[in-house]
């Protein structure tokens, strides 16, 4: 796909998709992220700014949306969500796309936000908010029809489907996509890629015993698998799950989909 | 007000708020209702156009009734003639020692079972339980075979009672291959046009002997109904 | 937290740590899978057999008093004995009259989770009924005095040498590890009791409208058994299991059987419409439908999750269910287990008390995706909580939530919050596994990922 381009584009290297239909449209694209990237997986969202920019697009992140109002929501305590979720809704309310880390944050403002808002004067402005949300991988090979990155990652590597991602949002493919592009991955499946790991938001910390349970099937049926990573498109699922292998000193590693896109 | 009635204005009560209707969320939505049900306000099954397939020739419909008699482990045989038929049953009887056997008056098993020349328990009219418990095999017609899924039909009333088929050791079908039909949905057309709006207290969709996976979800046959299925067809 | 919260936490917390369970679970589950699979894959198109099944249920359940009303009149015309339960000890009481009106001793019951339910097996033993369960797995249970570990398979969770150990001990058989042996061990102790009883129970999977039948799904025969020789039957329904017509049947069972068990259709499917006929030969003499309520007219009255009437009973929720997986399902305390039992049990038992099995749940929504009549099982959930805290909100949450909306509202003091939490990290790693650790359901088992030197907002803010 090196289609004919119009217009200045950064990017380097043959194998690097274009935008393929026709002129390029440069986006500016808002990066959502989550309090927990923010804090403990800075990089995640580095190497999304990174993709995107090569990419050709405009990225901004509000330094005022610090968090999707889910863990409150997903507590029942739908008012204080909105407390949280009022001021995100506002401060993405002009965004041309908005892109997220995360397929659980992704289902909370694309498939929650406008249940949340069902008969309220916000219910418009989250149904539009809605259609302009984009989990990333999702975003990637569905909205700017781009697989290859250019990208090298020499290892095996298997998948975890987040439950969010998958159920919620529909994201099974477009991940796929993009490993099978990036150079000297070999992509194995593990039994159990759509089971849940566990994590859940507050699940992980109310009910602790069957979060980790949860976790160690999936450690365990990943590890079969031979792979040296675990990848995801959500890095709470990662959270948690590298978190277990970390205590019980396994060597498998975790990665976002992100780290093995951006070939720096 | 009776419990009847108690019930009954609960559920009225309940239904004054309408609910949404089903399949409308996720990302496997987008299912449009059925235009057919759109036409008449009530779901249309069309159940052919999305169950297994039970074949739309005879001669595919009995290859499909065996390939799933053999996974049923339903000892299926379809032979030339009655006669032929009588002979495989004769040979079941000899092969496993029959000394009494059970059936009930109707054509193909009188045939049958005159043939085959063993004491036999007539259950119509009444008898005794514990003397068809002694029996080695119950046979019995059908009102219907199904290719789709690999079952038979029997009943109460034409069929030898509710027990005949259930309780022997080993259930023995006699059936004519104009008794096939390709699926589910045939099979109760033919059943409702068989008992019409007389229908026997009991109908039974008999798919396989009797099985059960309830210990470590291994396959074991003969749990409590028949442990053996011969379907004889000609 | 209530008592059976608190139950729960603990048989959680024991049972997660079991891993001989938890293999045993895992592998008889992915066993069901590959079998659910390979049958899915045969229908032309599994998703339009699931929409056509949950427009049909709709159709019944949102015209639940027509179709009612139809079913029983058709059955009464045959000469069936109708009775209408609005709650479990009625419909306890009135199974009790019609035993001791029977003059009868021994009962035989085929499965029947509204018995369990209405915990009915107790109230006739204590009665001095002699009752005994048929179906293999009930068996085993009763045996064992244990309830159902899974409302399809109640003996899930043995392993055939317990099973031996426990026919050995209760029935006095020789010891076997052949499944086949056992399974011949428990149909000679109950031939005599088919013959025997007096009175047979059973429960119902559907009832049509169309014709005022009954069907029932089973694979062993013991259901046609129990309904073939006692003179008095007995067959216990929730008042959800409606069906409009006969023809329905032709698409619910082959997706009960898929559904629930990886199987085209299971081996008896048996219509009863009236005690024997004239003519017929054999059969009971009386026949009792009993319909029950117990609280189901209140899940429909809440037009959000009346779809939750729709269930067929069919078991694949629990199947894929993680939580399920783990934990098993004697832990969830309450006939209904799994996502679906989670879902109705707080309409059906009170929410406050049950509203834990709501919370225990990761939304991960493989129930609603399994489900073969659609219902929206894992938003349900959601659901649940929400009602929970709208009926009795914790004071002490409620001010949490809002501590935290402040603390992310505020950008200066969630960049502060992020300072601290760096600056104390050492400390709360020094903390972690003493009684001081504020993370410690977290730490128990798992690490926390370090606080990164420079946040990504940061990281950010430097580069524009």
């Amino acid at each position: 796909m090196h289609g004919r381009t119009t217009g200045r584009r950064p990017g380097r290297g043959s194998g690097l998709d274009r935008q393929i239909s026709g002129p390029f449209d440069r986006m500016n694209i808002t990066l959502f992220i989550p309090c927990f990237v923010d804090t403990c997986f800075p990089q995640v969202g580095m190497h999304m700014v990174r993709i995107l920019e090569r990419l050709g697009h405009r990225v901004t992140c509000p330094e005022a949306v610090a968090c999707c109002g889910q863990p409150a929501f997903n507590s029942g305590y739908w008012d204080e969500a909105r407390m949280v979720a009022g001021k995100t809704l506002h401060h993405l309310r002009d965004a041309e796309a908005v892109v997220i880390a995360s397929g659980s944050c992704g289902a909370m403002l694309k498939v929650f936000y406008p249940q949340l808002y069902a008969g309220r004067p916000e219910e418009a402005a989250a149904q539009r908010l809605s259609e302009r949300t984009w989990e990333f991988s999702d975003f990637l090979v569905n909205k700017l029809g781009v697989t290859d990155l250019g990208a090298r990652f020499p290892a095996k590597v298997t998948f975890h489907d987040g439950c969010h991602g998958l159920r919620e949002l529909g994201i099974k493919s477009a991940p796929r996509k993009l490993l099978e592009k990036v150079r000297d991955l070999e992509l194995v499946e593990m039994g159990d890629a759509e089971t849940c790991c566990g994590f859940g938001g507050t699940f992980a910390a109310k009910f602790p015993m069957i979060s980790t349970a949860m976790g160690e099937v999936k450690c365990a049926s990943a590890a079969e698998t031979g792979a040296e990573y675990m990848v995801s498109n959500d890095s709470s699922c990662l959270m948690h799950l590298q978190g277990l292998l970390s205590r019980q000193g396994k060597p498998l590693k975790t990665l976002h989909l992100a780290q093995i896109l951006d070939p720096q | 007000m009776t419990a009847r009635e108690r019930i009954l204005a609960r559920i009225r009560e309940a239904l004054t708020v309408p609910a949404p209707r089903p399949g409308a969320h996720g990302h496997d939505a987008g299912h449009e209702v059925h235009p057919a049900t759109a036409a008449t306000g009530r779901p249309v099954h069309l159940a052919r156009a999305w169950l297994p397939p039970g074949g739309s020739t005879p001669e595919e419909q009995l290859t499909r009734f065996a390939a799933a008699s053999a996974e049923l482990k339903t000892d299926f045989r379809c032979v030339a003639s009655e006669a032929e038929a009588h002979a495989q049953l004769r040979q079941i009887a000899d092969g496993e020692g029959w000394k009494r056997v059970a059936s009930h008056h109707a054509p193909l098993t009188d045939a049958a079972t005159a043939a085959l020349g063993r004491p036999t328990l007539f259950t119509d009219g009444g008898y005794p339980p514990d003397d068809l418990e002694a029996c080695d095999a119950g046979i019995t017609t059908c009102d219907v075979l199904v290719a789709q899924s690999g079952s038979l039909v029997v009943n109460s009333r034409t069929s030898g009672g509710r027990a005949l088929s259930v309780l022997p050791p080993h259930h023995v079908v006699m059936a004519r291959r104009d008794q096939l039909v390709g699926d589910l949905t045939a099979a109760f057309q033919r059943v409702e046009a068989l008992h019409g709006r007389n229908w026997p207290s009991m109908i039974s969709l008999v798919t396989g002997p009797s099985r059960t996976g309830d210990i470590e979800r291994i396959l074991v046959l003969g749990a409590h109904g028949p442990k053996k299925l011969t379907v004889l067809m000609w | 937290m209530s008592t059976a919260a608190r139950q729960f936490l603990e048989a959680a917390g024991t049972i997660t740590r079991n891993l001989r369970h938890r293999g045993l679970i895992q592998t008889a589950l992915r066993k069901y899978e590959t079998a659910r699979d390979r049958k899915k894959a045969a229908f032309h198109d599994w998703s339009s057999a699931r929409q056509s099944a949950a427009e049909t249920k709709w159709d019944a359940i949102n015209h639940l008093d027509t179709y009612l009303e139809e079913f029983v009149a058709k059955l009464e015309s045959r000469g069936t004995k109708v009775h209408w339960c609005p709650t479990g000890p009625e419909a306890r009481d009135t199974i009790r009259g019609v035993i001791r009106d029977a003059k009868a001793k021994c009962v035989v019951k085929s499965k029947a989770m509204t018995a369990e339910e209405i915990h009915l097996n107790e109230a006739l033993e204590k009665d001095g009924f002699e009752v005994v369960e048929s179906d293999l797995g009930e068996f085993i249970v009763q045996l064992r005095k244990e309830p159902p570990y899974h409302i399809v398979f109640p003996a899930m969770h043995l392993t055939r040498d317990e099973i031996s150990d426990l026919f050995e001990r209760e029935l006095g058989s020789a010891p076997t590890r052949e499944p086949e042996e056992l399974t011949m061990i428990a149909r000679r102790a109950l031939r005599r009791k088919y013959v025997q009883a007096d009175v047979g129970i059973t429960g119902a999977n559907f009832a049509i409208a169309e014709t005022g039948m009954v069907s029932i799904t089973e694979n062993e025969g013991n259901a046609r058994l129990t309904a073939a020789l006692p003179r008095v039957m007995i067959t216990l329904l929730g008042i959800e299991k409606v069906l409009p017509k006969m023809e329905d049947l032709a698409l619910f069972l082959p997706l009960l059987a898929t559904a629930g068990a990886g199987q085209t259709v299971t081996g008896y499917n048996t219509l009863y419409g009236g005690p024997r006929q004239p003519g017929e030969t054999d059969g009971p003499i009386e026949w009792h439908v009993v319909l029950l309520d117990n609280r189901r007219t209140e899940l429909l009255a809440d037009p959000e999750q009346r779809d939750a009437l729709h269930c067929i009973r069919c078991g694949a929720c629990l199947n894929v269910c993680p939580i399920f997986r783990n934990v098993g399902g004697h832990t969830y305390g309450t006939t209904y287990s799994g996502p679906v039992g989670s879902v109705i049990t707080p309409h059906l038992r009170g929410l406050q008390d049950w509203k834990h099995l709501s919370n225990a749940s990761s939304l991960c929504g493989a129930c609603t995706e399994a489900c073969p009549v659609k219902i929206d099982l894992h938003h349900h959930l959601l659901q649940n909580r929400r009602n929970a805290v709208g009926d009795t909100p914790s004071w002490i949450e409620r001010l949490a939530w809002r501590a935290h909306a402040f603390a992310v509202n505020t950008p200066a003091l969630y960049q502060f919050g992020q300072e601290v939490a760096r600056i104390v990290e050492p400390l709360r790693r020094r903390l972690q596994g003493t009684p001081l650790d504020p993370v410690k359901s977290w730490t128990r088992t798992r690490d926390l990922p370090p606080v990164a030197p420079e946040s990504f907002k940061e990281w950010w803010r430097n580069r524009q």
